[in-house]
């Protein structure tokens, strides 16, 4: 077991390097961060100067090492465009994006599964038939119109909702905002979290039908019904159940892009999270925050693959002996 | 289970009473102005960045010596009076009785303190004083500048030269802008201390920043504001819904498409307006063999006729009408009309494709030739769309075109100095900061000189020594009318004789105000919410 651990431990810190290496390459196609830094009158010879500073003359690959090294130690710098640490400025974006892809995943699982249950259950029915139509819509319509179509239905025809930011917040501790206490901070949250939430609410509604369909042809579920247990308690009681465990193993590996893809949508409805923050730093080629951002995001990956492989060891007997006798 | 207190419960009555109550509310609401741009605040240190819009904003904090008004014209502001005891020997005289907003009076030694901080480390704003300047103290109220080369706009630039408080910025350790390598967070960038109109009360970087009205200001104050909150609202539609739906009072800009629509919403409007910003297109006059084009061992932009052919090739009429919507102003210079007294004596050459094909076939490019052109994609009014035109126009008369639209983080890394002035052909826009013509001539039409920065925004190296010699010699004159006859030669040279570059419109301004809010709109594009309104 302890082996196991170290072998995807090292892994891990492969792929990081992997992704770090991938990422300093590309900010060398973002453009000259300098250029974003000063204004347009300011000559060549500070413009030099202040490239000399960030240690942008030096070779790439001395740059390379720099970058990982002090990456491997979690400092980040300080942002090109804000004179700010990095890790100040996302840390106080970060709240608005956990809790958007919070609520966004609980609606994903909330509205998703009664959805594919009933979708399952009733096959031909006309509503799991507008189920199965809605569903192409969420995976096929771009997240960006939806955003915005929500905005002009909500908020400007309708002036329901606020079409951007994220209201009221409390401050919670010395660095935690929220939204979910003030009535604005929740109406804000409404059309970011159901767009964040559509393309997952389509995947879990889609993966719990075809699970369900699955199960339910199977034979325990044939003897369930030949011991004559009620309708309820064979669908409930025992496809569901078994329905749930590949559900929440996506469910689980999909938090991570939810995190990650809420760029977007934060974008739409300018969602002080870190997703626009990032989007901001690549218009003004704000290395040190994507960097952090990139890095960031491919730990949590990292880190969500890693807990999934254990509890499938802890939860999947067969895995186990398989690794004691390896 | 803990129960609530006494007093809490008390509290959540009182609370709940003054919500039934209405005699119990304040009488009247402070009036907020919420506004949204498409790009954050940097900073609140306005000697960071050199950039309009953060000057502009942080102008509502920190005040210069002089200010300018609705109309452009410099006013008396931190300083009273000057005079211009001889070319070089500028004096002036301080505002008495002036107070920072947390309460340092102001005096002499902050303008030698901000004089210095402005051109020390860190800052952007380098160019506001002559780095060669002496600035002495003659007493508390009164600072003399003694300059080593004349400088007859030395404070055009001033208004946005704010004065720091120096016990403030020292208490602080916020003698210098922030350099790159500094270690500790700057305190200025997000606090701030100025003498202006409004206060800063919290600035969160690129997501929100709130000022609150200086009851202490020392002018009377031509607003009602008492809160003014900004958002940057980065995505074009969003900002528009906002504005629509009245989440917003104020926002810039409302894109070209989006007009029609907020001009429709009942409580909405465009203020459109010229820009003082001059978008032109610039031909690379430097290299031996042009670069990015099929022409080997020579470079065609080196022949006037070509640049001609090309200037005439274009249909600047159309491009206006068909991609602007006609909100832009096509002009025949560099410098907006509205900053140049002459500028009316001045007239676009004939859009004349003919002619155009004949000079290019004098020139020995009968069948024309191949160049690349380098256009920023998300900096100008539509800039991509406006090169797409140009594109098809030039094709009429034989020359094809390969367009390279880009961000501009790419687009000003290859076509700036660092970057090498990597252009063949290309769209930029212009603001003389200083708004008159020699900036124009000093930066774009200059010959490159990298010792001096003169010439530093030359893309394609246009040089005529006799344009310098003429521009360099209006520094000498004192008199404004002989100045602008002097710079009208130099246009005329410069832009008819030698073509150096394709002028084609001032861009229009466009916010999107709601109705009930009074805002004036300078054509700098600055934001002054010292002058605006709420119903």
């Amino acid at each position: 077991m302890i082996a196991f651990l170290l072998r995807r431990l090292l892994a891990s810190v492969g792929v990081l390097i992997a992704v770090g290496l991938i990422a300093f390459a590309m900010f060398r196609y973002v453009g000259d961060p300098v250029n974003q830094m000063v204004g347009i009158e300011t000559s060549a010879q500070e413009r030099a100067q202040l490239r000399h500073q960030l240690g942008l003359d030096q070779p790439a690959m001395v740059q390379a090492a720099r970058f990982l090294m002090n990456a491997a130690r979690f400092d980040f710098g300080v942002s090109y465009q804000f004179k700010q640490p990095v890790a100040d400025l996302i840390a106080a974006r970060m709240p608005a994006t956990l809790e958007l892809a919070l609520v966004a995943s609980i609606l994903a699982l909330a509205a998703g599964v009664p959805m594919g249950v009933y979708a399952a259950l009733r096959r031909d029915s006309a509503l799991a038939k507008l189920f199965q139509a809605l569903s192409l819509i969420g995976i096929s319509l771009p997240t960006f119109l939806i955003g915005v179509l929500l905005i002009y239905l909500f908020a400007v025809v309708l002036r329901w909702l606020p079409s951007f930011g994220r209201g009221d917040v409390v401050r919670i501790g010395s660095w935690w905002t929220t939204g979910l206490l003030t009535v604005s901070g929740l109406k804000s949250l409404i059309m970011p979290s159901i767009t964040l939430a559509l393309f997952q609410m389509t995947l879990i509604m889609r993966l719990v039908r075809a699970e369900m369909l699955e199960v339910l042809r199977s034979d325990y579920i044939r003897f369930a019904r030949a011991r004559g247990l009620s309708e309820h308690a064979v669908h409930f009681r025992h496809a569901l159940k078994n329905t749930l465990i590949p559900v929440i193993t996506v469910v689980g590996l999909q938090l991570g892009s939810i995190v990650a893809f809420s760029i977007i949508t934060e974008t739409v409805f300018a969602w002080p999270g870190m997703g626009q923050l990032f989007l901001q730093s690549i218009q003004n080629a704000d290395v040190p925050i994507m960097a952090a951002y990139l890095l960031m995001i491919a730990t949590l990956f990292v880190v969500i693959n890693l807990i999934v492989d254990l509890i499938y060891v802890a939860v999947d007997p067969r895995l186990r002996v398989h690794l004691n006798r390896a | 289970m803990r129960l609530p207190s006494a007093k809490s419960l008390f509290l959540a009555a009182m609370g709940a009473a003054a919500l039934l109550i209405p005699g119990l509310a304040p009488a009247a609401e402070p009036k907020v102005l919420r506004f949204a741009f498409q790009g954050e605040l940097k900073s609140a240190d306005p000697y960071q960045i050199n950039e309009s819009f953060s000057l502009s904003v942080n102008g509502a904090v920190y005040e210069g010596l002089v200010r300018r008004g609705p109309d452009m014209k410099l006013q008396p502001c931190l300083a009273t009076s000057w005079e211009v005891l001889n070319p070089l020997h500028w004096r002036f005289h301080l505002r008495k009785g002036v107070k920072f907003h947390e309460g340092q009076d102001f005096t002499a030694d902050d303008v030698l303190f901000s004089a210095h901080r402005v051109l020390g480390a860190g800052s952007d704003l380098k160019g506001r004083i002559p780095a060669d300047a002496e600035i002495v103290k003659v007493d508390d109220y009164t600072v003399d500048f003694l300059l080593k080369t004349p400088d007859p706009w030395l404070i055009n630039e001033w208004e946005s030269w704010g004065i720091f408080s120096k016990s403030w910025s020292e208490a602080h350790g916020a003698t210098e802008a922030t350099a790159m390598n500094a270690t500790t967070p700057p305190y200025a960038g997000l606090h701030a201390n100025g003498t202006g109109p409004f206060i800063l009360v919290s600035h969160e970087p690129g997501v929100k920043t709130v000022w609150k009205r200086n009851p202490n200001w020392w002018d009377k104050p031509k607003t009602n504001i008492d809160e003014v909150v900004f958002t940057p609202i980065p995505n074009a539609a969003t900002r528009v819904a906002a504005l629509l739906s009245g989440e917003i009072d104020w926002m810039d800009p409302v894109p070209l498409n989006d007009q029609a629509r907020v001009n429709a919403n009942p409580g909405t409007e465009v203020l459109a307006g010229p820009e003082i910003r001059t978008i032109f297109l610039g031909m690379d006059q430097s290299r031996d063999e042009l670069g990015h084009s099929s022409v080997k061992g020579k470079n065609p932009f080196k022949d006037v006729r070509v640049r001609k052919a090309f200037y005439e090739a274009i249909d600047e009429e159309a491009i206006n009408k068909k991609v602007m919507r006609g909100q832009a102003t096509p002009t025949a210079l560099m410098i907006a009309p509205s900053l140049f007294a002459l500028s009316k004596d001045f007239h676009r050459l004939p859009f004349d494709p003919a002619e155009s094909k004949k000079l290019l076939a004098e020139a020995g490019y009968p069948d024309g030739f191949e160049v690349q052109m380098d256009c920023p994609n998300d900096r100008y009014v539509n800039d991509e769309q406006i090169c797409q035109a140009v594109v098809g126009m030039l094709a009429r008369v034989g020359v094809k075109v390969d367009l390279n639209a880009e961000p501009k983080s790419k687009f000003f890394a290859a076509i700036s100095a660092a970057g090498g002035f990597d252009s063949s052909f290309y769209l930029l826009g212009w603001t003389p900061t200083t708004l008159e013509s020699f900036n124009v001539f000093q930066y774009i039409m200059g010959c490159r000189d990298p010792k001096t920065n003169w010439g530093g925004n030359n893309v394609g190296d246009y040089c005529n020594p006799k344009v310098d010699a003429l521009a360099r010699s209006a520094l000498q004159e004192p008199d404004e009318e002989k100045r602008d006859e002097i710079f009208a030669q130099a246009w005329r040279i410069s832009l008819f004789d030698d073509v150096g570059y394709i002028p084609l419109h001032q861009q229009a301004l466009a916010w999107g105000v709601s109705k009930s809010t009074h805002v004036i709109q300078r054509p700098d594009n600055y934001y002054v919410f010292a002058w605006v309104n709420k119903d």
